[in-house]
């Protein structure tokens, strides 16, 4: 695989750059966790009134602008500005015999908060582990000095939260779908995978580089790939097989979860040993060529 | 059985998050502009204990309440597990009386508000009257009695030892003026004041009816509040909402570690037995510790162990990796299992660091949904760093007591020729 390294560059390359373009286009659709706002959810007893005349009855309200979306076989899901608590029981009052399943009503303030809390674990969870990588790769400097492995770890990384954040923008833009507090926790979890399946193979090209394994560097790491590579991709879909049957049989607040966890998951192992590795050969290479 | 063993016990329940069991979580501003700097972190206490004993009137399970500062915002955060009529618990909350005195304004003062409010401007100043330092927070008591002649219910209050004083001096200052009792922001009454009060004792008479009055006094006894408050965040799960994602978080997990056992009995045959046992004992201990830390568990919190099972299993195919591998170099069967478990180590550890350290973060940072998630994976880590060394290589060694390393090697799942 470290030979057709091209072809790899050019599909997770493509993919970055679509991601990248999605995101500065159209996107994220951030839910009411970051933007403040109210969610409903109810059920009637019986049958669903039809939905224009339920979009009359809120209209009433003067909630601003609603969503109404039907969901299950006797619910409705709202979603509108956040309100006061007299607004939340007029709302229900005219909606008739109903039972609320959900209400979440966040103010914009906490929205914020959130939102800048979010930031934070962003950037500290970025900078441990990158403090980490160098920590871990201290050791090795030959062909390849340390922080090269480091830097080769971090555009994998990037690589595999970036695709992920595109799938989102894409699904946010054609179905509404909304990232939460979780989408940003799904994340920060690829993080930390994404590293851990670089370090595996990494480790396993340090090892060799000090038994001498392989005829140049090249060779070692293709080598190692090939060593770790079934450890690797049976450890995914072990993982993967959770997170599917989360996916398919789990609650309604975990499913986008994880569906986040799953793509990074496959991303994680496809630039551990697709990415990372051919990219440290080529640095490798061109750093001779000079 | 001793106290530290008690979470051991099957009777010993999960602490459910509320999303689970349903519930309201309420996050509260309160309104700290009239009270002096020392003096907020003693009133939020004393709010606290008023929302306290109204919360107890519901009779929920676990109620939590928690004073919160975040920047120069005081907070109450007010969590009501496995309540059924959320509506009604907020709204008895949030009718909590927040009871004020107010004296006149001064005549060019009103006016210039008045005419400020004609032209929009200072619309949330009250234009008659000024607040006062007495508020509910300096109540004593309130009864419910009939006035002598009309036979109009009334409200009589008695204020604390340092309320009276308050009181004694603001009808000291106001004689023959109105002393303006506002309940909720709204005026109830404005009774002229005859003469300096000393007693702390006082009337509130207003239109009421005597079932009006009754439900005044109950919540005025009950705790008027000291801080007026503002909801400024509300979630409620229905309980039977949180109960359809419990049963359907659990279901998914069972249905993943069985697909995992599967997988891991086609691919490792007779080890992937050891695994599957390894993978028992190392569920039972997270368990264990989830009921004994307590940690709360959320849906997020069983994604989170769900995702720690893939990880605990990581480390035991790493470890059979190596082996095999160890194995393929000719060693037997004795000497490729150490082997094994000291080159996976490094592995397993560092590549489990980076995902502690994110854990870790999430946990300190998070909301209550993400801390679910950050420790269920922490606790669940940590214990498969632990399990994949103990009862991993304990079954393995006992699992080759003939130490027949040719039924290992198909055992393991690899071919006759290596």
């Amino acid at each position: 695989m470290i030979k057709h390294r091209k072809i790899f560059y050019m599909i997770s390359g493509l993919l970055v750059a679509m991601s990248l373009g999605v995101f500065i286009v159209w996107g994220l659709n951030p839910a009411i966790d970051f933007t403040g706002g109210s969610l409903l959810e109810v059920e009637y007893s019986q049958v669903r009134p039809p939905m224009n005349i339920i979009k009359e009855k809120v209209d009433a309200q003067n909630l601003g602008n609603v969503l109404i979306q039907p969901i299950g076989e006797k619910g409705f899901l709202f979603r509108f500005r956040d309100i006061t608590e007299n607004e939340h029981q007029a709302l229900i009052q005219t909606l008739g015999e109903v039972t609320q399943k959900r209400f979440d009503s966040i103010g914009p303030i906490i929205g914020k908060e959130l939102t800048r809390k979010a930031w934070t674990s962003i950037v500290l969870v970025v900078a441990m582990i990158i403090l980490f990588i160098a920590y871990a790769f201290r050791k090795v400097s030959k062909p390849v000095s340390s922080w090269k492995y480091g830097s080769v770890a971090i555009v994998a990384l990037i690589h595999d939260v970036a695709i992920p954040v595109g799938v989102f923008c894409v699904l946010g833009y054609f179905y509404h779908i909304e990232v939460d507090i979780l989408f940003v926790t799904a994340l920060l979890t690829i993080l930390g995978f994404s590293v851990h399946d670089t370090i595996v193979v990494f480790d396993r090209v340090r090892e060799n580089l000090k038994k001498g394994t392989g005829k140049d560097f090249e060779d070692t790491v293709s080598q190692s790939v090939r060593q770790v590579r079934g450890r690797s991709i049976k450890t995914s879909l072990a993982i993967l097989l959770v997170l599917v049957s989360l996916l398919v049989f789990g609650g309604e607040t975990t499913k986008y979860f994880a569906l986040t966890l799953m793509l990074g998951i496959v991303l994680g192992t496809y630039s551990s040993l697709f990415l990372a590795s051919p990219l440290l050969v080529t640095w490798q290479k061109w750093q001779e060529r000079k | 059985m001793p106290e530290s063993m008690k979470g051991l016990s099957p009777e010993v329940p999960f602490h459910l998050g509320l999303d689970l069991q349903g519930g309201i979580h309420l996050i509260y501003r309160a309104d700290v502009s009239g009270i002096q700097e020392n003096e907020i972190s003693e009133a939020m206490s004393g709010l606290r204990d008023v929302i306290e004993r109204r919360v107890n009137f519901f009779g929920v399970g676990e109620p939590s309440i928690q004073v919160e500062k975040s920047g120069n915002e005081n907070r109450l955060i007010v969590e009501l597990p496995g309540i059924k009529d959320i509506g009604q618990a907020v709204a008895l909350i949030g009718e909590t009386p927040y009871l004020e005195f107010k004296t006149q304004r001064p005549q060019e003062e009103t006016d210039e508000i008045l005419k400020a409010q004609e032209n929009n401007e200072r619309l949330n100043e009250d234009p008659y009257f000024i607040s006062t330092a007495l508020t509910g927070r300096y109540l004593k008591r309130a009864n419910l009695d009939f006035d002598q002649t009309t036979y109009q219910p009334q409200i009589s209050i008695e204020f604390t030892k340092e309320g009276s004083d308050i009181f004694a001096k603001i009808t000291k200052d106001n004689i023959d003026k109105p002393l303006a009792i506002y309940l909720d922001g709204a005026p109830i009454s404005a009774p002229n004041v005859r003469e300096e009060i000393t007693g702390g004792r006082a009337q509130i008479t207003g239109q009421f009816t005597a079932q009006e009055a009754k439900e005044l006094v109950r919540n005025l006894n009950s705790g008027a509040l000291p801080i007026p408050i503002e909801l400024i965040s509300q979630q409620s799960v229905g309980a039977s909402l949180g109960e359809e994602v419990l049963r359907k978080s659990i279901f998914a997990g069972i249905v993943g570690v069985l697909a995992v056992a599967v997988f891991l009995l086609l691919w490792y045959r007779l080890v992937g037995i050891v695994a599957i046992f390894a993978l028992a004992i190392y569920s039972s201990v997270v368990l264990m510790l989830f009921k004994m830390i307590p940690v709360t568990i959320t849906a997020a919190g069983i994604a989170g162990f769900i995702l720690s099972i893939g990880v605990a299993v990581d480390a035991n195919i790493l470890i059979f990796e190596r082996i095999k591998e160890e194995l393929r170099n000719g060693k037997n069967f004795k000497s490729a299992i150490p082997e094994g478990f000291v080159r996976a180590w490094t592995s397993i550890r560092d590549s489990n660091i980076s995902t502690l350290i994110t854990a870790t973060i999430l946990y300190w940072f998070g909301t209550s949904i993400v801390k679910g998630f950050a420790l269920t994976l922490g606790v669940g880590i940590l214990v498969s760093l632990f399990t994949s060394f103990t009862a991993t290589r304990t079954f393995l060694i006992v699992a080759d007591i003939k130490g027949e390393s040719k039924i290992m090697k198909f055992l393991l799942g690899m071919p006759k020729t290596l």
